[in-house]
């Protein structure tokens, strides 16, 4: 067999899979955004970008994926190290921060609101210390940031995890020798982290970058079940003209925007955290 | 390699025993009603269970549309009869539904017109009704404005009740379904419109409407702030968190069946032209694409029949809309909401309004409009008169667009309702 | 205080240690507490649920998840969430980790293409696309049959799949394979007694993900299955509408399963780190 046409003989099973279960009907809907009763037409974007609650809906989501990406990108660095350095019981604690991976979005949203609810764990708690007299209303619309950091404390518990394996896992494959020269060089543990395991965590973190912040621009139920109408989301967006408006041109446009934004923040990532020719351990 | 021929062979055997286990002849009956998991659960216990073999499967919007819309486009698929809203239907392509004619009628002729969707033919058959109510803990009584009757409230009293509830407990008591599953347009296009300009769409800019939306400006600062987040307005008044309550009857029907002796319900208060309320009706169709058309239709006329319509009133807390003689011993909840729409609908001052007939495809779009008016008057704060003006052209469209002509309690039209 | 000055160094170290244990620890239940407070609901009567202040200890009263267990359905529901998710895994890992592999060792024209191409399945809502593939689906007899399902939930999870063996096979130095090649192996022969052995732990993670994101997918099972219900279709479908101590109890339910299989291959996720041995 060449070595030309291996690569591509490899790759060949996941390309025909995509093509039929995605690809195909990928095009059928994306067709749509650009298409009216008369023929080809940019007409559906304009709408949905005029719409009122569009740059909102962008902002709000651009503002989520800023806020949480880089605090689990650090969380899951920080557990990641901490794993690695754990003698006993580390494959228990890493059960458990791993647990989220298996709860969905939507049970993930029905936890949390019992937590911010007015009468629900977190003001029980507080009144039980005696903080307060009555019951607060964290998730009303006339406390956003509350409302913001209640979605953002969510997203971080439901969705780190994903970021903690892809990193354990990069962070296992990184040769304990090179720790143990630079010990033996008198690096501090801080130094050893910026100069081993960064770098040579490059591939896993852009992985598990990548992946997250995808995820991040289709957050929608959490963020439906605590902000409720007070935080719209360019998902939440699609969903709405697609089965309440039952526009499917105007959703499969909002969707392509989505995509677009995934396809620039994805191809910064790959720039920023490329991994040089020649330099795999 | 031989894993994986090996691995094919497994799972076609799968598919092959799963695709076995459904050529059984069954009715399935794809529902967007009875969605909560007792109530899925006791529509095939107690309602379905005399109606031969049937499948009784409640979705949400999203899958029942999605799922709907394929098995259409693929030319066959396997729902039998269709549950849903007066509204779900008539945004459907009129060719897509079978008529149902000679197949049973409801009692009322108005609901027997609606169904036709426009067409000569029945889209489909009246199914069940419920309509809004109020409902309040019975803590919040000794608050009522003094000589306020509660089954003839107006919409001063419940503001002015309201505010008293706010002063006395110290937190806003009102709860509104302003959330993302809420119905609140519901209450503004039922309700508070007809109450104040007597109309929808004729009125929807008219100086009447600016008064209508300061009120409701009044009454959502005593409405608990979290109303954004509330969709289902039976949580908060078994949590406490809501007192004063506005929604759909079978929305409400968990905290009278828990707890009977601590709320009542009673009517939507009246404005200036009379007490605005609407029904909710729900009916029963048939898709072309029906694998079994003579058991779809057997099943569709069984769930008129007066027994299922009763065990359907118990299951759904959604009413009868064929005659029949309602026994005694019914849940708390229907007994309640029973009461309050015969209140309702018997009061001087009822001023009923009609669900929208000729939307079409559009009536989201115009339920839209409604919430987009109330986020951005009431929780934005825009100034009334200029948001009127800028949604009054969209309506218009929606109005030419659809080609629906006015219904109650607007007057009727010729052409497209005008929107004046 | 000349005990402290002569002992600094194994101050800071002990003190290190307390914030390390204690930071540990906070984590931990950072991820529990909230579980926690689930179980809590899920073992309330109705009364409690909606009561206020609530109670931190739960009263076991079992009348949400008996409910539940009365359900019918509920066991062929459980049954073809399994099958769904486990034939999701297989396929998605027997489909993706040649993809992988490819693209850790090779550079070929289209590559940064197809990488896009791969990542795009993940950056559109599966929602708008179920229409199309059901209709597909039904045309072709696929609709509400256990595979079906596991082709789209394959869709899915290929991403994770691709990307994570990629970053796997991208760890192992492409020297080991070389060394084997030179001793007499082929390229085969190299990778499978050489890499496959290394990465197989690692394996499990991508494993995890394709179960978890089969198990925990609620719009394309509701559309795409009918007789064949799996689990979450059955029940999150319709909990937002449901009374709050059935929204906790069926939430737990569709919790547990997955916190188990989890918890089966932890030993494998443990293994991962043990790589770092060789």
């Amino acid at each position: 067999m060449s070595t030309r046409y291996l690569p591509y003989i490899l790759i060949l099973p996941v390309t025909i899979f995509l093509c039929v279960f995605f690809l195909y009907p990928f095009v059928l809907v994306a067709q749509q955004a650009f298409w009216s009763d008369t023929g080809f037409t940019l007409d559906n974007f304009r709408k949905v970008v005029g719409h009122w609650k569009f740059p909102i809906s962008l902002k709000n989501t651009l503002l989520l994926a800023a806020a949480v990406v880089p605090i689990q990108l650090a969380l899951a660095l920080l557990m990641a190290t901490m794993v690695n350095n754990m003698g006993r019981g580390r494959d228990l604690v890493l059960y458990v921060w791993t647990i989220p991976l298996g709860i969905s979005d939507l049970a993930a949203g029905i936890i949390w609101l019992a937590i911010f609810d007015q009468s629900g764990f977190l003001n029980s708690m507080m009144s039980g210390l005696g903080l307060i007299d009555r019951p607060m209303n964290l998730l009303s619309y006339q406390s956003p940031g509350l409302v913001f950091l209640a979605i953002m404390l969510a997203e971080i518990w439901r969705a780190t995890a994903i970021m903690l394996v892809i990193l354990v896992a990069g962070i296992g494959l990184i040769p304990k020798e090179y720790y143990e020269a630079a010990e033996v060089f008198g690096a501090s543990p801080w130094k050893r982290f910026t100069r081993i395991t960064l770098p040579l965590l490059r591939p896993s973190l852009s992985t598990a970058l990548v992946l997250r912040v995808i995820l991040a621009f289709e957050v929608f139920a959490v963020v439906q079940a605590l902000g409720g109408t007070l935080f719209p989301v360019l998902m939440g967006e699609t969903y709405n003209y697609q089965f309440e408006l039952l526009n499917g041109r105007s959703a499969a446009a909002v969707a392509l925007i989505i995509l677009a934004i995934s396809i620039a923040a994805t191809l910064v990532i790959l720039r920023v955290l490329r991994v040089p020719k020649g330099a795999t351990i | 390699m031989s894993f994986k021929i090996k691995l094919v062979g497994a799972v076609s055997a799968l598919a092959v025993v799963a695709s076995a286990a459904a050529v059984q002849a069954q009715v399935l009956f794809w529902s967007t009603q009875a969605k909560p998991v007792e109530e899925a659960q006791a529509m095939r216990e107690n309602v379905l269970a005399g109606a031969g073999d049937v499948d009784y499967q409640p979705n949400d919007g999203g899958p029942w549309l999605t799922r709907l819309n394929a098995e259409l486009q693929a030319g066959s698929g396997s729902i039998g009869v269709l549950g849903a809203l007066h509204g779900d239907f008539s945004a459907m392509n009129p060719d897509d539904l079978v008529d149902l004619g000679g197949l049973g009628m409801s009692a009322s002729d108005t609901f027997n017109s609606l169904a036709k969707l426009g067409t000569d033919n029945m889209q489909y058959i009246p199914w069940m009704q419920a309509s809004y109510i109020m409902a309040a803990n019975k803590e919040a009584l000794q608050y009522l404005p003094d000589g306020a009757d509660i089954d003839a409230l107006t919409y001063d009293q419940l503001i002015e009740w309201t505010a008293n509830v706010h002063k006395a407990t110290g937190e806003a008591k009102f709860g509104f379904p302003a959330g993302p599953k809420g119905l609140k347009h519901r209450f503004f296009q039922g309700y508070l419109y007809p109450s104040y300009t007597d109309g929808v769409v004729r009125t929807f800019a008219s100086d009447a409407a600016v008064t209508a939306w300061e009120k409701m400006r009044e009454l959502w600062t005593h409405t608990n702030p979290a109303s954004t987040n509330f969709s289902f307005m039976q949580e908060q008044l078994l949590s406490g968190d809501a007192w004063i309550v506005f929604d759909h009857t079978s929305r409400l029907a968990q905290a009278f069946n828990e707890r009977p002796d601590d709320f009542v319900a009673f009517p939507a208060p009246a404005g200036p032209t009379g007490r605005g309320f609407m029904p909710v009706l729900a009916g029963v169709a048939i898709p072309r694409t029906a694998p079994d058309m003579d058991a779809a239709k057997a099943l569709v006329q069984y769930m008129l029949k007066p027994e299922t319509q009763i065990a359907t009133l118990r299951t759904t807390n959604f009413f009868p809309v064929v005659d029949v003689d309602l026994p005694d011993d019914l849940p708390p909840a229907v007994k309640a909401a029973g009461n309050a729409v015969a209140k309702m609908s018997g009061s001087a001052d009822a001023n009923p309004g009609l669900l929208p007939a000729g939307l079409g495809a559009k009536g989201g779009e115009f339920s839209q409009l409604y919430t987009e008016t109330f986020e951005r008057i009431v929780l934005a704060g825009q100034d009334i008169r200029t948001v009127l003006d800028e949604h009054k052209p969209r309506l218009q469209a929606i109005m030419d667009e659809s080609g629906a002509p006015c219904w109650a309690p607007d007057a009727a039209s010729d052409g497209p309702c005008p929107v004046e | 205080m000349t005990a402290v000055t002569t002992d600094t160094a194994g101050d800071t170290r002990r003190a290190g240690r307390y914030v390390y244990l204690a930071s540990v620890t906070l984590l931990c239940a950072w991820v529990l507490v909230p579980l926690y407070f689930l179980l809590i609901n899920t073992l309330s009567s109705p009364e409690a649920v909606n009561a206020f202040p609530k109670s931190f200890i739960p009263e076991f009263d079992l009348g949400s998840l008996t409910f539940f267990a009365n359900f019918a359905g509920m066991l062929s529901a459980l049954k073809n969430s399994i099958l769904v998710a486990g034939v999701t895994m297989i396929l998605s890992i027997t489909i993706s980790a040649p993809a992988g592999y490819a693209l850790s060792r090779f550079d070929f024209p289209g590559k940064e293409l197809f990488r896009l191409l791969i990542l795009l399945t993940r950056a559109f809502p599966l929602p708008l696309l179920a229409l199309p593939l059901a209709v597909m689906f039904i045309r072709t007899g696929l609709d509400d049959t256990v595979l079906g399902l596991a082709l789209v939930h394959t869709t899915l999870a290929i991403p994770f799949a691709v990307l994570i063996t990629f970053s796997l096979f991208s760890g192992i130095p492409v020297e080991l394979e070389e060394a084997a090649w030179t001793l007499g192996c082929t390229r085969l022969t190299a990778f499978t007694k050489v890499v496959l052995p290394l990465i197989l732990p690692g394996i499990t993670a991508s494993a995890i993900f394709a179960f978890v994101i089969s198990w925990n997918e609620v719009f394309a099972a509701a559309v795409l299955t009918i007789e064949n219900r799996t689990l979450t279709a059955f029940l999150l479908q319709n909990l937002d509408t449901s009374p709050l101590h059935l929204k906790f109890a069926g939430g737990f339910i569709l919790v547990v399963p997955a916190l188990i299989f989890i918890f089966a291959v932890r030993k494998y996720l443990f293994a991962m780190w043990g790589i770092a041995n060789r």
